[in-house]
């Protein structure tokens, strides 16, 4: 069994979620009747949606010192908006999963294997 | 008679490398042990003569390497009990390859190399990585053939298929046939990397060599393989068919000074006419099929091609209709530029150019053969300004020497055109 991480990726300019918009109430629907199925099947380890890139602080340590920033440390307008981490048996399964993740998210998604 | 080794590394080297990473569970280790077991035939099958079955003993043999080695490095039996993670689907987890009988497990499946193809043509790679394993693992070539072939440095063709093996292991990526509700969606990659090497033998992209014969060889022997392990799709059909069609007329594109001919001009009496016969069975075996694809229409076309005895007899009308069907499955610049051509050939070179204009310039600015072709539908257009920037544009574009020259000589008599008109 190896580990995967099933990531989400947007154009970061979604602000704070509407929870009224029948698109949001649909994908969250989606994504909640995954991840049960992803349960069902055992192969559930562990997700979560993120708050905007916007929302993040870069955190360095040097020498000893710590120091904070605003963030998000990767400076580009690709972000990741959640991600999934899934056992499966190998990389095909993982990736039939990633399709239904994609899916279920209507956007693309990476898959990356976790390392040992 | 004795079968000289090196027909032998060609014909066993992927048979027995395919059955070995099944075995071992490990594509590097399988990939030395069977270089090994190579060297060690050349040392005494000049003496002991070349076995019975030069494949077995040589699958074999290396499997026996393979195990010495793992017994000396008993850390790696941890990679060798890790067989049993990439066979996935075959192996239960009590299933204990040391202890096992391997002779059971060497024995030949035929569907090992299919395993190895899906495998080097797994989709999680780029097209580049795909093509490199395929040939390496596959086909046996060397990675100094394979850059020499794709004109690339070596340390690059190096590096390309060590990364693909990295993140194929890293990735747990299985050796299995992909299951039927997977296979259309795998199997394209397949047929795209078989024929992206025989378009790089056929048409090198740089260099001095018009073809290179080996590639269209290892391709053509790649996608017969391919149709014995599943005869059962179409496309898989259609691509050998285009393969065999287009190699039969492979001796008439270049002329005794090794220039190159364009179909029109070509010599039919030097196409290959047996190749021809099984080119066209092939087609007419997936027209009965009935479930068409991009590849057996193309092969289609060729079919088209083959069966006139002059160009002038060439059913443009039918290769138009086929042109049009293609166009419907993938309606890309390439197959609208072959449209294109078609309607300059049957409704003349203004037909042509109209229907050049459907295409995006943006999408074929860089793309030589678009105006290689506008080039050739101007001139006859009476259009010659335009036809010489058009071919001083394909002719910068061109890496192929051989190609160059043809166009430089089509843009002299271009030019030789404009004097004229003066």
């Amino acid at each position: 069994m190896t580990q995967y991480m099933i990531s989400v990726w947007h154009d970061d300019n979604y602000g704070d979620l509407d929870l009224d918009d029948p698109d949001t109430q649909r994908m969250f629907k989606q994504v909640s009747d995954l991840n049960a199925e992803m349960e069902r099947a055992g192969v559930w380890v562990f997700g979560a949606g993120l708050k905007s890139a916007s929302s993040a602080t870069v955190v360095r340590s040097t020498g000893g010192d710590v120091s904070m920033t605003d963030g998000p440390y990767a400076e580009t307008k690709e972000q990741m908006g959640g991600f999934w981490i899934i056992e499966a048996p190998h990389l095909d399964a993982a990736l039939e999963w990633a399709g239904k993740a994609a899916a279920a998210c209507e956007g693309p998604v990476e898959v990356r294997p976790a390392d040992g | 008679m004795v079968e000289p080794l090196e027909d032998v590394f060609r014909r066993e080297f992927g048979r027995c490398t395919a059955t070995l990473i099944r075995v071992l569970g490990d594509v590097d280790l399988a990939e030395d042990a069977v270089a090994e077991a190579f060297a060690i035939a050349s040392k005494r099958w000049p003496t002991d003569g070349t076995p019975q079955n030069p494949g077995g003993w040589i699958t074999t043999t290396a499997r026996n390497r393979a195990l010495d080695r793992l017994r000396r490095e008993s850390k790696r039996t941890d990679r060798y009990i890790a067989a049993s993670r990439i066979d996935g689907n075959d192996v239960t987890p009590e299933h204990d390859p040391v202890r096992d009988d391997l002779d059971g497990l060497v024995e030949v499946i035929s569907d090992d190399q299919l395993r190895l193809m899906f495998l080097c043509c797994h989709p999680a790679l780029s097209a580049d990585s795909q093509v490199a394993l395929t040939l390496r693992l596959l086909g046996g070539l060397d990675v100094g053939e394979i850059a020499r072939a794709f004109i690339v440095p070596e340390p690059t063709i190096a590096q390309r298929i060590v990364r693909a093996k990295r993140k194929l292991r890293d990735n747990n990526a299985p050796y299995r046939i992909p299951r039927a509700a997977e296979l259309p969606d795998r199997l394209r990659f397949v047929l795209a990397a078989i024929s992206l090497i025989y378009t790089e033998g056929h048409t090198a992209t740089g260099g001095d060599d018009l073809t290179r014969s080996d590639l269209c060889a290892e391709a053509i022997r790649l996608a017969r393989l391919l149709v014995d392990l599943m005869p059962d799709e179409a496309e898989a059909t259609g691509l050998l068919a285009l393969l065999i069609l287009t190699d039969a007329r492979r001796a008439a594109r270049t002329a005794d000074d090794g220039s190159l001919v364009r179909l029109a001009d070509q010599n039919r009496s030097k196409w290959d006419r047996d190749l021809i016969a099984e080119g066209l069975d092939l087609v007419r075996a997936c027209l009965r099929r009935n479930q068409p694809g991009p590849f057996q229409i193309q092969a289609a076309i060729a079919a088209v091609h083959a069966d006139a005895q002059r160009y002038e007899d060439t059913d443009w009308g039918q290769i138009l209709a086929l042109y049009d069907h293609l166009h419907l499955l993938r309606p890309d610049s390439v197959t609208s530029l072959n449209r294109a051509v078609a309607i300059g050939e049957a409704s003349g070179p203004v037909a042509g150019l109209e229907a050049l204009r459907t295409i995006d310039p943006n999408r074929v600015e860089e793309y030589q053969p678009y105006h290689a072709a506008r080039a050739d539908l101007l001139v006859r257009s009476g259009r010659i300004e335009e036809s010489i920037e058009a071919y001083e544009r394909a002719i910068a574009l061109t890496e192929n020497q051989k190609e160059r020259q043809f166009l430089e000589r089509q843009l002299e008599t271009a030019r030789g055109d404009r004097s004229d008109d003066r």
